[in-house]
């Protein structure tokens, strides 16, 4: 629609213009490459930042709600409560203290995510036997040593287990920022609808999955890489 | 901060609430959607998976099918679905617009937590209860039927609240393709920038939303065959024995 604005040589065939309306079209990808990419950066960036944010916020919760019964309630509860809270109402609900940005975006993300989170590092840390905290004491270890040293990296398949739902649902549900603005490959997604592109919609949602495909390889690898030991022997 | 004072004027006018558009029809409109998907969904993908989990095979589909629900983002299948030919956008009876594409999706994406959890819970029975059953002379139908779907059935129920749960936040979401629901309110309150509307929108969805996930804990206490135990405790207690 916006190729004769464009001006492009009228002899090539495109396969999106006033009359033609491809879902799968080489020549976007070639015109709207700038889009493109600054799309798919705002994703990461919004993605990643918020998965970061949530990891800072779960693992003293985690810490915390493991010490006494009642906080991990507590914990639990607020956070599940939140969960049931759908994205599109809950980015409206964090606007009036941040505003039409993307903060407001990986706020809401993060705060997704820290459900996910937060289960999986109590799992984790519960994962851990009983006779090898033991034995670490015995040993010796200091309450932080022995968290650090010990627990955490037998806690670490089933927290990295957790850490990979909550990448590929934040991956996702960044799509719906578009609400302010600020949703990353969402804003294609959503001008696709709104002016019936159909090469822009198709790419933007194929690219989303790439994304959270991708990323959550990267998870798998960095787990092989920080956890050797769970290499050898039977291949899981 | 005035939107505050936008939003609450925004809901105590009655005007806003009846008539056509009005936050009454739209809740009836996505109620009835999300009804409608839910429903759907248990019709699929309970039988399957509770057949599968009752055989022991199949497990590769269950775990998948969540993983894969998971990576596609609601928002994407729903754009698709709404520009695609077919189903396209029109109106659907008391659905509203875009009816057909927001149930489609609304049941595809019930699916994947009603099955996962429906075949681990009839897979992760204790093997000690089955053998019982079977010792005493069960068919494998009067096994399935009187032991292990009972025992099954708070983690059924489990999946199916996590399907609501999903469905409501998926109907919402509705809106940002011009589907129907309350999610109407949020996104033209944001359009045009009349923000206490969009917020008034919210609360609305986000205390319907926990309303539902009260109502539906509380059926899922009434199913389990083991009350006053949690399900967690009992599936550890089912699972120590084997």
């Amino acid at each position: 629609m916006t190729l004769l604005a464009r001006g492009l040589p009228a002899a090539e065939p495109s396969c999106y213009n006033r009359t033609v309306n491809d879902w799968w079209c080489g020549a976007y990808f070639t015109d709207y490459r700038d889009e493109l990419v600054d799309a798919t950066t705002q994703h990461l960036v919004i993605t990643v930042t918020a998965i970061a944010l949530s990891i800072l916020i779960a693992f003293p919760l985690a810490l915390l709600a493991r010490r006494r019964q009642r906080l991990e309630t507590a914990i639990t509860g607020v956070s599940t409560a939140l969960y049931t809270v759908p994205s599109l109402a809950l980015f409206p609900l964090l606007v009036p203290f941040t505003g039409i940005t993307a903060t407001t975006v990986v706020i809401g993300l993060a705060l997704y995510a820290l459900t996910i989170l937060v289960r999986s590092m109590l799992d984790g840390l519960r994962s851990v036997p009983d006779e090898v905290r033991e034995s670490a004491r015995g040993l010796g270890y200091g309450a932080a040593s022995q968290l650090f040293r010990i627990e955490l990296p037998l806690a670490l398949p089933v927290m990295m287990a957790g850490l990979r739902v909550a990448t590929v649902s934040t991956v996702a549900l960044t799509t719906v920022g578009t609400l302010v603005a600020n949703g990353g490959l969402g804003n294609l997604i959503a001008d696709g609808v709104t002016t019936n592109f159909k090469a822009e919609l198709l790419a933007a949602c194929l690219l989303c999955v790439a994304i959270a495909v991708l990323l959550d390889v990267l998870i798998v690898g960095l787990q092989r890489l920080v956890t050797p030991w769970t290499r050898t022997g039977v291949s899981s | 901060m005035s939107v505050f004072a936008d939003m609450w004027a925004y809901l105590t006018d009655g005007a806003n609430w009846s008539g056509k558009g009005g936050i009454l029809e739209l809740l009836v409109q996505q109620l009835l959607l999300t009804g409608t998907a839910l429903a759907l969904a248990i019709l699929i993908g309970l039988p399957l998976a509770l057949w599968l989990g009752h055989l022991g095979r199949g497990g590769f589909l269950a775990i998948n099918i969540s993983n894969v629900g998971r990576a596609i983002p609601t928002f994407a299948l729903l754009a698709l679905l709404v520009t695609a030919d077919w189903p396209g956008v029109s109106t659907f009876g008391p659905f509203g617009r875009a009816g057909i594409a927001t149930l489609i999706a609304l049941t595809l994406f019930a699916l994947p937590p009603i099955i996962t959890n429906a075949y681990v819970a009839v897979r992760e029975v204790g093997e000690d209860v089955k053998e019982s059953a079977r010792g005493m002379g069960m068919t494998s139908w009067q096994q399935f039927r009187q032991v292990e779907l009972p025992l099954a059935l708070p983690l059924v129920a489990g999946g199916v609240r996590l399907a609501l749960v999903q469905v409501w936040a998926t109907a919402t979401i509705a809106a940002l393709v011009a589907g129907p629901g309350l999610g109407r309110i949020i996104t033209d309150g944001f359009a045009n920038s009349y923000y206490g509307k969009g917020i008034a929108g919210a609360v609305v969805v986000a205390v319907v939303a926990m309303v539902l996930e009260v109502l539906a804990s509380m059926a899922q206490r009434a199913v389990d065959p083991l009350p006053r135990t949690s399900t967690a405790k009992k599936q550890d207690q089912l699972l120590a024995t084997t």
